[in-house]
């Protein structure tokens, strides 16, 4: 009887943990009528990579089925975060910004690969190195700004 | 079982089962392992339901069907909590809920390097008629399973499990070793034990089309756990060892199925595990209970 109890408890905890932790996320972001605004410092880990991975290069460059691919890829497993086209999201910065369409494709693959832990980004090294590929493709294929919905008049 | 045992255990179920329903999910790109843990840890806000069986014969004794139900939260990139309700029953004798575990898994290192680096930490409030094998530890042997339930569950174990996971992925290759260190509270010595994995995609491109069958949404992979004694009698003497086959499969709706038949590597092992698993990633989790409870979108 006591461990049942004590299963509850836990269960409360962990539950109550959970709203916690989700409202401490959620406190210093905007509203949703306002269109996500992100410390350019955070574009400024794509500059952290280091030159040799700067410099590789993409191995699908000429792969016709590597943005199509990424696009899947893009779909499941980085739109809760950057939103459906990657404009940004509540957690997750554009990837049409200046700084993301500008970097070599070895930059942003050696982001996805080593994440931005500290920052909230999940290590992707999980997805085998030409899927990565796949992804960067993709990425680089998005293309200047977007207009955000909720920037409309 | 009491009522209310049933309702521990039935009561996470339908939850489980409303949620992976009711919710967005995201394609979850999970390792095939059931003992063995690599350095992945969940996405942030998302929280992954699991659940797993584990089928074992026992010589000299009744057979068993071990279950669990995991609750998964990435709380951030470098912290993942898990919950766990386990339970179990014995052919021939009875079906009782034996505990709870309360896991915690931190990445120190903030880049991925050739070995990484994860710190385990798990609290267990069980009882002695635990058969999960989720891990196995210390003298585990298979002999410890013939006492009946009735007597098992008077036993109650407290006990502080640490792991140092080191993980290393490779042209595809998953490589992983758990370290395991098992403090029951009660006054009993460190036991110890390990976990060595490997896995990998049936393959490494992602097709152009959205697909159930194809190969990359397959992962296999082979795990090898066992006991390493405890701190007066550290080795394999008088320890249980298996070797089992993983696959696991990833399909496109966000659920992941897995299986693996475990065998026994000397007479102190059952000589048979069939374990299988189903779980399903909710993406944005800690969003929507935020959302719930009134907290900004």
């Amino acid at each position: 009887m006591r461990a049942v109890t004590a299963a509850l408890a836990a269960c409360t905890l962990f539950l109550a943990a959970s709203v916690i932790l989700a409202q401490s996320r959620n406190s210093d972001k905007p509203p949703v009528a306002v269109a996500p605004k992100y410390d350019p410092a955070i574009y400024a880990e794509l500059q952290k990579a280091p030159e040799k991975a700067r410099n590789r290069i993409n191995p699908l460059q000429n792969d016709p089925d590597a943005v199509a691919a990424g696009a899947i890829l893009f779909e499941q497993h980085c739109v809760e975060c950057h939103g459906n086209s990657a404009q940004g999201g509540k957690k997750a910065p554009s990837l049409h910004a200046a700084e993301v369409q500008g970097a070599t494709p070895g930059a942003i693959f050696w982001i996805l690969t080593n994440g931005v832990v500290r920052k909230g980004m999940p290590v992707w090294s999980k997805l085998p190195e030409p899927q990565r590929w796949q992804l960067v493709r993709y990425i680089k294929s998005l293309g200047g700004p977007v207009e955000s919905p909720a920037s409309k008049p | 079982m009491p009522s209310i045992c049933r309702l521990v255990l039935v009561a996470p179920l339908f939850f489980s089962l409303f949620s992976a329903f009711s919710s967005p999910s995201a394609l979850a790109q999970e390792n095939p392992y059931f003992v063995a843990y690599d350095h992945y840890l969940e996405e942030p806000g998302n929280l992954e339901i699991e659940y797993f069986s584990t089928f074992g014969t026992q010589r000299a004794g009744n057979d068993f069907h071990a279950y669990w139900i995991e609750f998964e939260y990435g709380a951030t990139a470098w912290w993942t909590t898990e919950f766990y309700l386990d339970g179990q029953t014995t052919f021939h004798d009875s079906t009782v809920f034996t505990g709870f575990r309360w896991e915690n898994r931190f990445r120190p290192l903030k880049r991925e390097h050739f070995i990484n680096p994860v710190f385990y930490v798990e609290y267990e409030n069980k009882n002695g008629a635990d058969k999960i094998l989720k891990e196995v530890e210390g003298h585990d042997v298979e002999s410890d399973f013939l006492v009946s339930n009735a007597e098992a569950r008077k036993e109650h174990i407290h006990e502080i499990e640490l792991k140092l996971i080191l993980s290393s992925t490779l042209k595809g290759w998953n490589f992983t070793e758990n370290t395991l260190a098992a403090k029951n509270l009660a006054n009993s010595p460190w036991e110890f034990g390990y976990a060595l994995g490997a896995s990998r995609p049936l393959a490494l491109k992602a097709s152009a089309n959205r697909c159930t069958l194809c190969p990359q949404n397959f992962v296999a992979g082979v795990e090898m756990y066992g006991g390493l004694g405890d701190r007066h009698s550290f080795g394999l003497h008088e320890t249980s060892q298996y070797l089992a086959p993983v696959l696991g499969w990833n399909l496109p709706s966000g659920w992941t199925l897995r299986i693996s038949p475990g065998f026994g590597l000397n007479d102190n092992s059952h000589r048979f595990l069939i374990r299988w698993g189903v779980s399903r990633e909710i993406s944005g989790f800690g969003s929507m209970v935020s959302r719930l409870f009134g907290g900004r979108k």
